[in-house]
């Protein structure tokens, strides 16, 4: 059960507006993995969990969501995707409540009003990210980590087998990085699958199973989360990489506070 | 006052009127939401060519511009889907064009004069026969049950697409939903505001709503509201003054949003005053 496979991409290939983005990745996922895809900006590390869940075209290779091709996926209530940022849109209002409960929609029937089990997800999912007492505010009222919250609330009121999260802890006040380590440490202590972009990990590394270095559109590194090999292996692996530029090496290292924070 | 409610024009144009107020802003608040709030105007432009169609060739104009605007609808929702750069103008091709089409259709027909042509622009009250009402009553029931069946979906899809997506939702068919449910919106609109002004009654009362609410679904009702007191208000103006009752309905529906938004700032900074202390 636990072997089963989630995310399974073979020579993947993205391109956006006539860029390469991603060049060849192959990779596997499978389920109670805890994946932080780290890179530099610009490496290709959103577009390759965009691509995972089918959200960019391959332009060539494959990709597979628990076996299934993402057009073919039908059981989408079983995957959670938060995205980087809430999206304003044209500016209509909506309460916290109000996005939070759409994070059930997998799981509903058109023409079904909500049930006693999406009310008592949708609470829970409130109550996880300390948001319980504010469920009638507007979203455009909150801070940027608070609305973090309020995305990541949306996928937890799915209550799907696996999140997929883009940069969950980018621009993040401490309080909300926090607050995510330890909704994430329940989620993978009740063996979930979690994929996530980050740039930095900070108070999730502890959680991370299983690290992917992407750069430049390819896989640099696959295996052991930084921590487990201190945060100097990541500049190391650039000598693995024939063109390796010193500066890209920055973003990818580990700020001092973080390593600490690890020890 | 009491003789407004007795002329049975005015009778069949306020129930047109109460219909188009309750179902133009609750598909514009999805619209607004979704950053197309000149989708409606484009439409608009567009059914212009299909009510001239209509005088050409002796079928109901009403008929012809619903076709003639969810053809357009589509067309427009499919141009947005692929492009970025080059869908600007592809979209002013059309809108220019629909306009063009249909003042020229309706000069070569026999029936059409320039009197038929305002009445389209700007709406009219003395022309709404029995035949529209019926239609514009069965338009916006399919209008009202789209946005309550729909309504969670087309929620998401309006927050963010590739959520939509991922969470399983059909996103090409319900952007095709919206975009066809404003089209017949506009058909319903147009007898009573008239096709320059219809997005505006999509757009104005949405956006005095949101000075007021916390949420989207009282957005939503509240406009409905707002839209109701425009049309009808508007649609009285005109039995005692002689003016075209798109223009009315639509500066009552500004005053609506000026209003509103005088006291959305008030109930704001109350309301932070009041954190403050």
């Amino acid at each position: 059960m636990s072997q089963q496979t989630v995310f399974a991409m073979t020579g993947g290939h993205v391109s956006l507006d006539g860029r390469a983005v991603l060049r060849g990745v192959d990779l596997q996922i499978r389920a109670g993995e805890v994946v932080a895809v780290l890179g530099a900006n610009g490496s290709g590390k959103s577009t390759l969990i965009r691509a995972l869940l089918g959200l960019v075209p391959l332009t060539a290779g494959r990709t597979e969501l628990y076996g299934v091709p993402p057009a073919r996926f039908r059981e989408w209530h079983r995957v959670g995707y938060v995205p980087q940022r809430l999206l304003a849109g044209g500016g209509v209002p909506s309460t916290i409540r109000e996005v939070v409960a759409s994070g059930r929609i997998a799981r509903q029937r058109r023409l079904r009003p909500a049930s006693a089990a999406d009310r008592a997800a949708i609470a829970r999912a409130l109550t996880a990210v300390g948001l319980a007492d504010r469920a009638g505010d507007p979203v455009a009222a909150l801070s940027g980590g608070q609305q973090q919250r309020v995305l990541i609330a949306r996928a937890l009121a799915g209550e799907p087998e696996t999140f997929v999260m883009d940069e969950p802890t980018a621009g993040v006040d401490a309080a909300s990085q926090a607050n995510l380590a330890d909704t994430l440490s329940k989620l993978v202590a009740s063996g979930r699958t979690v994929v996530l972009v980050a740039h930095e990990l900070g108070p999730l590394e502890p959680l991370i199973t299983r690290a992917v270095v992407i750069k430049n559109g390819r896989v640099a590194h696959d295996g052991a989360p930084p921590s487990a090999v201190g945060a100097h292996a990541l500049p190391g692996h650039d000598h693995v990489h024939p063109h390796a530029e010193p500066a890209e090496g920055g973003p990818l290292a580990l700020s001092p506070g973080t390593a600490a924070a690890g020890e | 006052m009491l003789e407004l409610f007795q002329s049975p024009i005015m009778q069949r144009a306020l129930v047109a009127g109460l219909l188009v107020g309750l179902s133009a802003p609750a598909v514009g608040t999805f619209i607004v939401q979704r950053r197309l709030a000149l989708l409606g105007d484009g439409i608009g432009h567009i059914a212009l060519t299909g009510v001239a169609l209509g005088f050409l060739t002796g079928t109901a104009p009403t008929l012809t511009a619903v076709v003639v605007a969810v053809l357009g609808a589509v067309a427009i929702e499919l141009v947005r889907e692929r492009g970025r750069t080059s869908g600007d103008v592809a979209l002013a091709l059309l809108f220019y064009g629909g306009i063009a089409g249909g003042v020229l259709l309706i000069g070569l027909s026999k029936e059409g004069s320039n009197a038929t042509l305002m009445s389209y622009l700007f709406g009219s009250v003395s022309t709404v026969t029995q035949d529209d009402v019926l239609v514009i009553g069965a338009l916006s029931a399919g209008v009202l049950g789209v946005v309550l069946v729909f309504g969670r979906e087309l929620f998401l899809l309006c927050q963010d697409p590739e959520v939509a997506k991922a969470s399983g939702l059909p996103v090409r068919f319900l952007s095709l939903l919206l975009a066809v449910t404003a089209a017949l919106t506009v058909v319903i609109a147009m007898r009573v505001v008239g096709l320059l002004l219809v997005s505006a009654l999509m757009v104005v009362p949405v956006a005095a709503s949101q000075q007021l609410t916390r949420g989207f679904r009282t957005t939503l009702l509240l406009a409905m509201v707002f839209g109701v007191v425009a049309t009808v208000g508007g649609l009285g103006y005109t039995y005692y003054v002689n003016v075209a009752p798109g223009a009315g309905i639509v500066l009552l529906a500004l005053l609506g949003f000026a209003l509103a938004l005088g006291v959305g700032t008030f109930i704001r900074r109350n309301r932070t005053g009041e954190s403050r202390r």
